[in-house]
């Protein structure tokens, strides 16, 4: 039988507000272990949260930038379970009234655009965080840093309109993408500011019924994403194929075997007791304030996408690669307003540039080439002074110490040598030193020139203009 | 009279007029303590350096000749939830034996500015769960004007320390009862505020929804002068009412002429003793004379109170009271085998019985498949007394009606029985529900015993309730009775 998948993800976003959701403490990532805390995120009795109206501003911006309604009246409410990370044995959330839903983005599979619906985003605080010696069950202590607790954090939880793991991982990118956009959060996965979790079922296709379904948790990373909703469903498959029923369970991804494994069943659990948060008052939500945060949104990337292929003429790769992060956009533009011809622009971007940033592991923001440096350096191709081939050297030579492209081609001598005269003393040199290699260019061999050229070039530690080596080639010979 | 049974504002005449110094009021008051103390057990802690330290300050800050604020040098008593930094702050219970707060209660950081001297922290019911202090986690507290009697509850240690002359006020917190229903049994006033007058923060919480803090005083000026100190929005309590405060001594006027008082006829019914409905009789005849109109009027839904507040302030207090888990202060129980074990031993032994027996209402009425039946249905109840009291505020500036059912009773007398425990607070609660302002002023005597009347007011209206305590305490004499300890 054909089967289809259908997922949906909840996907959690921490803000990148200065200070907690409901105190004071910074919500910098890393310092040492209980540092970034006060009595309010360590849950001292007799404190009370304080919502930060940043997180509120944020989270409504991320929603509007998710095409959601924003509730007029919103609340926050207590989820109560015991976990020794959690300081108080319950995190503020939001139940039934949640500050946005009925939102969606649209994701590109295969060219076809696919629109994802997004069924409601909330606010909550982060929990903090268990250190094990060993496993969870072989401990003999556990240690507990509550640096994260009560960083902001917003819940998306899509419509189970995902047909497919890619598409799964494809809706995270573009989620990703979009709120990097915003600017609210730096939507880290490694740094944990990003994290999901997948409910996953099979289907016959075409079933307008959904199967039973499991949860997935502990994916780390969008490639632990995709692999790990693969296997997921593959294994139900294999499951209803073998004449078996899902279990309804909560499974973790085991990333070194690369398998899902049962953590607890339906009836293991939680009971929330869920009840409306008497420390906060509930939110009446001022609609010109939102209005003001939807005029402040930044052009989001389906538009720039668009406007990159009408203003620049850039192929659709191109505009989709540029456009994925603000700031791989933003200096794309800036580079475009010293260097108007947009397609060189992307491919260095694109090429070196990318390159580079992927060897040394570093962000758009870390690189020491100013837009209009790499402009001018453009500039130096297109008179001539340094060839195609040394403007990579030039180039490496910018990245590594944000020099200017003149000084380096100045300091290292990388000058095009354009002298006519001097080029062809050299290829006389090289046509009496190689007279095998010019007999066989004569015979009609035409690859013996590239040779020929090859020793100039190497004779000049590349700086002859090539194609002025050539015609001399040609016209000697 | 003795130094230590004058009031708050009598004392501060004496050292705006250099007849005492505020050293010598500090010590001339743990005298009192150290000679009644053993017999009444109003505090779990008494912070005598600390506070000679501070009445010495204030002795210089006098001498230097600044203005003497009402409350300067005034030696208070706080209830033991409320946190004061660096002391120790234990809600009477063994399961915070240890714990010493790092941050003051906005109350008690405002009190340190008005120049009040901190004499100790007082008694509780555990967590403010009780009605007779019978259920602190260390001792019961005695009540002055029969040590065979309780004080009343949760606040009976403040109570009681201003009542025996151990404190000249002191602050309480009040959830269902607990300021007014103490005040009562040991005849002094009691202020339970309009819920966001006065910042929760650093009470440690009860009921959330519910808890107000409040004062307890030897007559109703003290009570305006503390609240002129504690009351007015903080940034740190989100449920804090902003706005500006009023001047509360400016209501304490007398004269209630054509003032309209309801008296609820659920309040004055069955439950209720005959020695207390004479009292409040006579008191109601003395405001008719001072020119009130007094009618009868009705609270139809006030059955439903006590299992209304008996479902939410208990679900609430199961998840406030989460937090006391042995992981990060307070008492860790020895020899778990794993966390959910340490958990489950650290609150088995650090919780007493009434405290569970909240807990577990609470968590039952939370669950799934309960919500609706109860949590939700108690709201919806609630929401019914607090329109039941809007109709009332239509015909009436204020209602009346005892305190509690009956004056005082044993220690002992209701412990085995929850229910009989709760109904002491059967006049008190819908107050809580409904968010309003109400104070018990003292109203006569039950065979010896002190016996108090609540007047209940409209939202923040505090002022109409001091204007008719002040009146009815101008005209009678029964604020000035002193136990005999």
């Amino acid at each position: 039988m054909d089967y289809e998948a259908v997922i949906g993800l909840e996907v959690h976003v921490e803000l990148k507000t200065k200070t907690k959701i409901f105190c004071p403490s910074t919500t910098e990532f890393g310092g040492a272990p209980n540092t970034h805390t006060c009595p309010v995120c360590l849950g001292l009795p007799g404190v009370l949260p304080v919502l930060n109206k940043k997180v509120l501003e944020y989270a409504i911006r991320a929603a509007l930038a998710l095409n959601c309604e924003i509730a007029e009246f919103s609340k926050f409410d207590r989820k109560n379970y015991y976990y020794p990370d959690m300081p108080k044995n319950y995190q503020i959330s939001q139940y039934d009234l949640p500050l946005a839903k009925n939102g969606y983005l649209d994701i590109e599979v295969d060219g076809r655009t696919r629109r994802i619906g997004i069924t409601r985003l909330h606010m909550e605080e982060d929990t903090g965080k268990l250190v094990h010696q060993g496993t969870i069950t072989t401990t003999p202590y556990s240690l507990v840093d509550y640096n994260r607790a009560g960083v902001p954090l917003i819940e998306i939880v899509s419509e189970p309109d995902l047909r497919s793991p890619e598409e799964a991982r494809i809706y995270m990118e573009k989620l990703r993408s979009i709120i990097q956009y915003t600017g609210v959060s730096d939507c880290k996965m490694e740094e944990g500011s990003l994290r999901c979790d997948a409910n996953v079922s099979v289907r016959p296709k075409g079933s307008p019924e959904f199967g039973t379904k499991t949860e997935i948790k502990n994916m780390n990373s969008f490639k632990a994403l995709q692999r790990a909703l693969s296997y997921e469903v593959q294994r139900q498959i294999d499951v209803l194929e073998e004449g078996g029923r899902i279990i309804q369970e909560t499974r973790t991804w085991d990333e070194g075997k690369g398998v899902t494994l049962p953590m607890r069943s339906k009836e293991e659990a939680h009971d929330y007791r869920y009840f409306p948060e008497p420390d906060l008052v509930p939110l009446v939500i001022d609609r010109r304030w939102v209005e003001e945060i939807r005029a402040s949104l930044p052009e989001l990337p389906d538009r720039r996408r668009q406007r990159y292929l009408e203003q620049f003429g850039l192929p659709a790769y191109d505009a989709s690669v540029l456009t994925s992060t603000i700031e791989l956009a933003e200096y794309f533009e800036a580079c475009t307003a010293h260097y108007p011809d947009a397609k060189t622009v992307s491919n260095w971007i694109m090429g070196d540039l990318s390159r580079l940033l992927n060897v040394h592991n570093l962000e758009i923001t870390q690189c020491r080439i100013r837009p209009e440096q790499l402009a001018r350096m453009l500039r130096l191709i297109d008179q001539g002074t340094i060839s195609g081939k040394i403007a990579k050297t030039v180039f490496e030579e910018m990245f590594a110490t944000g020099s200017d492209p003149e000084k380096i081609v100045k300091e290292k001598g990388l000058v095009q040598i354009t002298d006519e005269g001097a080029i062809a003393a050299i290829v006389e040199e090289v046509i009496a030193n190689h007279p095998k290699v010019v007999e066989d260019y004569r015979a009609g061999k035409e690859k013996a020139l590239g040779f020929l050229v090859g020793q100039v070039m190497k004779a000049t530690r590349g700086k002859a203009n090539p194609e002025l080596v050539n015609r001399l080639f040609k016209a000697r010979l | 009279m003795e130094l230590y049974y004058l009031t708050a504002h009598e004392l501060h005449d004496l050292l705006v007029d250099r007849q005492i110094t505020a050293e010598e009021l500090c010590r001339a008051f743990f005298e009192r303590i150290d000679a009644v103390e053993d017999k009444l057990k109003a505090f779990v802690t008494i912070t005598r350096e600390n506070a000679l330290a501070r009445a010495k300050e204030i002795d210089r800050q006098i001498a230097a000749g600044g203005q003497i604020a009402p409350l300067a040098g005034i030696p208070v008593a706080v209830k033991d939830n409320l946190c004061t930094e660096g002391v120790r702050t234990t809600c009477s219970s063994k399961i915070l034996y240890n714990f010493i707060p790092p941050y003051s209660a906005t109350v008690i950081t405002r009190l340190n500015q008005a120049g009040a001297v901190i004499l100790g922290k007082t008694n509780l019911d555990e967590f403010a769960m009780g009605s007779s202090t019978e259920n602190s986690g260390f001792f019961p507290t005695h009540n002055p004007w029969d040590l065979e009697r309780v004080p009343g509850g949760s606040s009976g240690g403040s109570a009681v320390a201003v009542a025996a002359g151990e404190a000249a006020v002191a602050l309480g917190s009040d959830t269902g009862g607990s300021i007014r229903q103490p005040a009562a049994f040991c005849g002094i006033v009691g202020l339970k505020p309009t819920y966001g007058a006065v910042s929760r923060f650093g009470l440690m919480a009860f009921a959330s929804s519910l808890d107000q803090i409040g004062p307890l005083t030897r007559d109703v000026t003290d009570a305006a002068l503390v609240m002129n100190v504690i009351a007015g929005h903080d940034p740190l309590d989100s449920t804090s009412a902003p706005g500006p405060v009023p001047d509360y001594t400016a209501y304490l006027q007398n004269g209630i002429k054509g003032l309209k008082i309801g008296v609820p006829k659920e309040y004055m019914g069955e439950g209720i003793s005959p020695a207390v409905k004479q009292v409040v009789a006579e008191a109601l005849a003395a405001l008719a004379d001072l020119g009130a109109q007094i009618e009868e009027t009705s609270l139809p839904h006030s059955e439903y109170a006590l299992p209304a507040y008996y479902l939410i302030a208990p679900a609430e207090a199961s998840s406030n009271l989460a937090r006391y888990d042995g992981v990060r202060y307070g008492y860790r129980a020895e020899g778990g085998t794993d966390v959910v074990d340490m958990f489950m031993k650290t609150r088995s032994l650090g919780f007493g019985p009434e405290v569970k027996r909240r807990i577990m209402l609470g968590t039952y009425a939370l669950s799934a498949g309960y919500y609706d039946a109860y949590y939700l249905k108690a709201l919806k109840v609630r929401t019914l007394i607090k329109q039941d009291f809007d109709r009332a505020f239509a015909s009436y500036d204020v209602l009346l009606s005892p305190t509690t059912p009956s004056p005082a009773f044993r220690q002992g007398e209701k412990v085995a029985d929850p229910l009989q425990m709760y109904m002491s607070d059967i006049c008190t609660l819908a107050i809580n529900l409904a968010g309003l302002p109400g104070i018990s002023i003292p109203a006569g005597f039950a065979d010896g015993l002190p016996v108090g009347m609540q007047l209940i007011g409209k939202p923040f209206d505090e002022g109409t309730l001091l204007r008719v305590a002040y009146t009815f305490e101008q005209n009678t004499e029964h604020h000035k009775a002193r136990p005999k300890i």
